[in-house]
């Protein structure tokens, strides 16, 4: 119900949203939980194992029970905390975990079955008989499992990643936070204060105090205001500090649109990844409940948030209610509640000596709450005398509190263990447990608001003097400095079941039966009871779980400790967290100059890394890939061909020393290579094996050009780095990629000098330019460079002219080529072009194979050392290898790479297995089907038959082992 | 994680590729014994505490840099050049 | 003789507006890299400054004179942008063509900054990034350099990137000016 003239919602603007199917009206400033509670709903969600009714227990991200998804369809988001979720016209919300209705939930039929579904119950029960699992436990569990429901949709929302930068990170906009982040700024010094709340204020906006003899919130708003006013200051509301992490990086989810009708191109959602010089941690404390019997009934709440929904909200959960507590703090509770008219039952202490602080309510010293009534809401509760004697008080609202934990999560986050308290029986943080983050304020056990305000402005003076900013202290004001004392209390003694863990149905019981069943760490209690393992990650029930643990096996708390804070401090969606990683923020698409033409010719395109290549070029009449590759390989066999090449990786090598650093990264010998020339080059790992191969051209003197493969590029480019400045230091080399710079074409067969010299400004001819020439030509007046380099195995150039230029010669280049028999070709003929001629790629050369491997043994030069020399030449990998050869079909059917070589009659299984293909295609030229592959010792198996097998699809065919030459293998038609 | 990088600054990791080892940087001379070679190449000390890394910086100026840092702590205690800038 | 026809890196692609932002394609003239042999830095700075009048930049800078700049790009490495590079260059250093390789963009407007905050894990506010200030990082997984000039903020990215530079540009800038709409 509300309450007249309490809370800071606008009584003005109502809003209108649905629960459960059921349209409803709150007002403008509600949460979800603060408006059905204004209508008297306090049945919010059924709990996970039990099916329990659950209310609304806590007024913040901490909240374990109150979880619901809102929206619909395939934006619908479970999980979401009503206790945050903000109203908005038309918010759609729905609660989980029941069924069919909350109302009436058939999986309650747990509860009932309860004394069977204790500690362990699943580890225990569905053991037995083996066949079971699979057929009947697995598929039951499933269905029971999980909390909330995803679409199973494409999840249409924006979210969001971003990056900030700044010297001092204050962490919570309470008291400290704000005091924190004003006394660093005043230094001038660079600051962001991440407030998880739509506005600071923090824990005074939830309490009735004064500062400096005024309402706390004026406060509150004067020092917001002249934060705003400064350009070194940027104030992030909605936004939680998720996650601390090396070197002063912090992760924090900010809610931009989530509490908007309309996102209008808003994210929902913003990760962002905070780089602080310092960081000061203001993030307060958590209210800790304590466990009796029924105490998850719905209206029973943290009293620190009855109060906030009191002072925020203006809801209370009932007419009458009473507040259950072993601390001064809890009074706060009654005294706020009786003087906003609420009628309070009971103020229930359970420490004999408490003095009442909450004025004229009935006061109960050393008594506790043994028991809550009621089912679907509170009803009424059972106090139990110091003597022992029972008294049942009907009620509508229960606040309990069993102290306060600081918020040390992210100290922790790093790896260091927080440290136990005993005046305040909780656990705070360690000194430095993150480099260069301080505590303030109620993360640290200061829990007064006047302690708070000093801390916050120590720590963020000191944060920023730190940095060399320097400054005073800035002004402390008066503000309220009640002492926080408390006796500890953790479970009520009693029958029934005594809630811990709200969210993962875990009882005292529980607890103490994994202490007896010899679950003694605390570590183990957590995964054998299931404590602290749901969305709250414990935040309301770890310290009396271990508490009880502690107890149960006769040990302190410190000595029994605590399980480990792990980021993140709260839910952050899996799309925050990869916000951007979506399409081409996934992986840029890099296309080359010939991909407009080569789409406008229908070429389907193919993936080659990040670059874009296309498949093949069909033509009209042609209904399979195989018949366009096929025309393709016979016209550049034929004719002449056209194939972009500029994907392939061209570094620019200068300077008096590079034929002696290739020399060192390349197997064979370049120093001696002409200028005008290309040589072949193969470059191995430091481990011996097979790096990358291209070819590598010397323009002039101090002026190369290497190419790497498409695959390689980037890694062949971070190894010349790598062998330049750690092994090379005395040379004088310099080089940087070129790739972008020039669009490379192939011209490939026997027509493809006559289509050359009808383009090159000057004609070229087999003397000037003979097989692995290189040198300057003119195209249309454009510099190019003319390559007479071969991948086909057929008379071939390829021409490179500066990258603007790409798209205007492709087009030019492909016209000759169509107007003599030939055309443009693409991956699937390329690889059937090499494939005869046996040139390797990186299906051969994949990170497994040697010089030795691939028959390239005698390219690793014994007159000079090389990377990868020294290791290649250990045992094993030069002798007994599988080694390259060409496979042939013999029997009906076709070669698949990935199939396996298997002796003709040995069984196809791995002890026999003799080898694998790497790359299959077939050829037209021979008329059947090649293949490359590796065999043991095949070298010297030309002409043997063995079983090619592929088990997973379905192959079994006899193959024949051939040289991996099978086309032109004198070499003839390249060199013209 | 953020590395400082002695030429551009101090910069997010996400800028850097890691190798691994500092003593990748110990190259055996070529007709060391295999022995010393399977070392270098295989051998590597799994410290508690400081140890000393190869970071290459990918996207910022190039330079391939030798990263202190401690295990237990997560600390970054400085990065150094594998190779100082010669023009210079 | 043959006629070739050039086209610009993101032919097709800009400009891009949205809001108060701004996103244009710069044609730069040359793009030179320019990385100086072994000892020859100083002497590499002194022909710039007489051929170009602008000297080798410091690591994460650009030095500008008129229309022509020399911006910092990588060890040993910078780029002049603009005019064809004096031939005696090539005595003191390596002297590579790069005018083909990048696709440069300018980004102007109130928040560019804030758009580039979504794609790079620098900070180029003002303060931290003044002008001709310049950095090699990345964008999204491009690697790209970045610099401060009068009129902006100029990216240039490798060319076969330019479509997916300006589509995360776009989309960034569009997210920038819906929080605008916001506030």
């Amino acid at each position: 119900m509300r309450i007249d003239g309490k809370g800071r919602v606008d009584r003005t603007r109502p809003v209108t949203y649905s629960f459960d199917g059921v349209t409803r009206t709150g007002l403008a400033g509600d949460t979800l939980a603060s408006a059905l509670m204004a209508e008297g709903e306090l049945l919010l969600g059924r709990s996970f194992k039990y099916h329990r009714p659950r209310g609304v227990l806590t007024a913040g991200s901490e909240e374990p029970n109150a979880l619901v998804t809102v929206r619909t369809g395939a934006q619908a988001d479970p999980n979401t905390r009503a206790t945050v979720q903000e109203l908005y016209e038309g918010l759609t919300a729905v609660s989980q975990n029941r069924w069919p209705s909350l109302d009436f939930d058939l999986l309650a039929v747990n509860n009932l079955a309860a004394p069977f579904l204790g500690a362990g119950f699943y580890y225990k029960t569905f053991m037995w008989p083996k066949a079971f699992w699979e057929k009947l436990y697995e598929p039951m569990i499933r269905r029971a499992a999980g909390l909330g429901a995803l679409s199973g949709a494409h999840d249409p929302d924006r979210y969001e990643r971003a990056f900030a930068f700044c010297d001092v990170l204050v962490i919570g906009g309470g008291p400290a936070g704000l005091m924190a982040a004003w006394a660093a700024a005043k230094t001038g010094a660079d600051v962001i204060l991440c407030c998880e709340e739509p506005e600071p204020g923090g824990r005074l906006l939830s309490e009735d105090e004064q500062i400096e003899g005024r309402p706390a919130l004026d406060w509150v708003q004067e020092t917001v205001a002249l934060l705003a006013t400064r350009d070194n200051v940027r104030i992030m509301t909605r936004t939680t500090v998720t996650g601390a992490f090396d070197q002063g990086t912090y992760g924090a989810l900010e809610r931009v649109a989530g509490h908007l009708p309309e996102a209008d191109g808003l994210p929902l959602e913003c990760f962002w990844r905070i780089a602080a010089r310092r960081a000061v941690l203001a993030a307060g404390a958590l209210e800790r409940h304590v466990a009796f019997r029924d105490n998850d009934r719905p209206g029973v709440m943290m009293a620190g948030a009855m109060r906030a929904y009191l002072h925020r909200w203006g809801v209370v959960p009932g007419q009458s209610v009473a507040v259950f507590g072993n601390n001064d703090d809890a009074h706060r509770t009654a005294r706020d509640m009786a003087h906003a008219g609420v009628d309070v039952v009971a103020l229930i202490d359970s420490r004999h000596d408490a003095e009442n602080r909450a004025g004229d309510v009935p006061f109960y010293p050393g008594w506790q709450v043994a028991r809550a009534h009621g089912g679907k809401a509170l009803e009424a509760i059972t106090l139990r005398a110091p003597n022992g004697r029972h008294e049942k008080l009907a009620v509508q609202g229960l606040g309990v509190s069993g102290g306060w934990n600081p918020s040390v999560h992210l100290t922790c986050h790093t790896g260091a263990r927080p440290v136990w308290r005993d005046d305040i029986a909780a656990f705070v943080p360690r000194d430095g447990a993150v480099p260069g983050l301080s505590v303030a304020g109620a993360a640290r056990g200061t829990f007064d608001t006047s302690g708070c305000l000093r801390d916050g402005a120590e720590a963020g003076l000191e944060a920023a003097q730190a940095l060399g900013f320097s400054g005073a202290l800035p002004h402390l004001p008066q503000a309220d400095a009640s002492p926080y004392r408390l006796r500890r209390l953790w479970a009520v003694a009693g029958k029934g079941r005594a809630w811990l863990d709200f969210q993962n149905d875990v009882t005292v019981k529980d607890v103490k039966q994994a202490a007896a069943e010899n679950y003694v760490s605390v570590e183990h209690m957590k995964r054998y009871t299931t404590q602290g393992m749901a969305t709250d990650q414990g935040k309301s029930s770890n310290v009396a779980a271990l508490a009880i643990l502690a107890d149960a096996t006769g040990r302190d708390i410190p000595e029994t400790g605590t399980t480990t804070f792990r980021p993140p401090y709260s839910p952050v969606a899996i799309a925050a967290l990869g916000a951007g990683a979506q399409g081409m923020g996934f992986a840029p698409q890099r296309f080359t100059t010939s991909h407009k033409a080569s789409v406008a010719m229908g070429a389907p395109m193919i993936e080659a890394g990040l670059w874009y290549r296309p498949s093949y070029f069909p033509r009209k009449g042609e209904t399979h890939w195989r018949h366009s590759c096929d025309r393709e390989v016979t016209m550049v066999r034929e004719a002449v061909g056209i194939c972009d090449v500029s994907t392939l990786g061209k570094i620019d090598l200068q300077g008096r020393d590079v034929g002696a650093f290739l020399d060192f990264v390349y197997t064979n010998t370049f120093s001696t290579l002409k200028p005008g020339r290309v040589r072949y080059g193969l470059m191995l790992r430091e481990d011996g094996h097979v790096m990358d191969d291209g070819t590598t051209a010397r323009l002039s003197d101090k002026h190369w050009v290497m190419t790497t493969t498409t695959a390689a590029a980037g890694e062949v480019m971070r190894h010349l780095d790598w062998v330049k400045q750690a092994f090379c230091r005395e040379m004088d080399v310099r080089f940087i990629s070129v790739t972008e710079q020039w669009a490379q074409f192939a011209v490939a067969g026997p027509n493809s000098r006559a289509l050359l010299n009808g383009l090159l400004d000057s004609p070229v001819d087999d003397e000037s330019f003979p097989f692995m020439q290189c040198g300057p030509v003119t195209v249309g007046g454009v510099e190019a460079r003319l390559f007479r380099i071969s991948f086909s195995g057929e008379y071939a150039y390829e021409l490179a002219v500066p990258a603007r230029y790409g798209a205007s010669l492709f087009d030019l280049l492909v016209a000759r080529a169509e107007g003599m028999g030939g055309g443009a070709y693409g991956m699937e003929a390329l690889n059937v072009l090499r494939i005869e001629k046996g040139h390797i790629t990186h299906s051969e050369i994949h990170g497994r194979v040697t010089a030795f491997d691939i028959g390239f043994a005698r390219m690793v030069s014994g007159k000079k050392d090389c990377i990868g020399k020294a290791l290649a030449a250990r045992p094993g990998l030069n002798e007994d290898r599988e080694e390259l050869v060409g496979l042939r079909p013999v029997s009906a059917g076709h070669l698949i790479a990935g199939g396996h070589l298997f002796g003709e009659g040995a069984e196809p299984v791995s002890a026999n297995d003799q080898g694998y293909v790497t790359s299959v295609g077939y050829s037209p030229a021979m008329g059947c089907d090649l293949g490359l592959g590796f065999l043991r010792n095949g070298r010297a198996r030309h002409g043997e038959k063995l079983r090619l097998v592929d088990h997973l699809r379905g192959v079994d065919i006899v193959v024949q082992v051939t040289d991996p030459v099978a086309f032109d293998p004198e070499g003839g038609r390249l060199r013209g | 994680m953020r590395i400082p990088c002695p030429i551009c600054g101090t910069r997010d990791r996400r800028e850097f590729y890691y190798q691994g080892a500092a003593s990748m940087l110990d190259r055996p001379a070529a007709e060391a014994p295999l022995e010393v070679w399977h070392d270098y190449l295989h051998l590597r000390d799994n410290p508690a505490g400081g140890t000393r890394d190869l970071w290459y910086h990918a996207s910022g100026c190039g330079s391939w840099l030798v990263v202190e840092r401690d295990t237990v702590t997560h600390e970054v205690l400085g990065a150094a050049l594998v190779e100082a800038c010669d023009a210079d | 003789m043959v006629e070739l026809n050039a086209l610009s890196a993101c032919d097709g692609l800009l400009p891009v507006e949205h809001g108060r932002l701004t996103l244009r394609e710069e044609t730069l003239g040359a793009i030179t890299s320019l990385a100086p042999f072994k000892g020859q830095g100083k002497a590499l700075s002194a022909a710039l400054q007489a051929a170009h009048g602008v000297g080798f930049p410091a690591p994460n800078r650009m030095e500008v004179s008129g229309d022509v700049a020399c911006v910092w790009t990588g060890r040993d490495q910078a780029f002049l942008l603009g005019p064809q590079p004096d031939a005696g260059l090539g005595a003191m250093a390596a002297v590579t063509d790069q005018s083909d390789a990048w696709a440069v963009v300018l980004l102007s407007g109130e928040g560019a900054e804030d758009v580039l905050a979504r794609l790079v894990p620098v900070d180029l506010r003002p303060a931290a990034f003044p002008l001709h200030a310049a950095v090699r990082t990345e964008l999204g997984h491009m690697a790209v350099s970045i610099m401060r000039i009068e009129a902006g903020l100029r990216i240039m990215a490798f060319r076969s990137m330019a479509a997916t530079l300006v589509h995360e540009l776009s989309d960034a800038m569009a997210a920038v000016e819906a929080r605008r709409r916001l506030s």
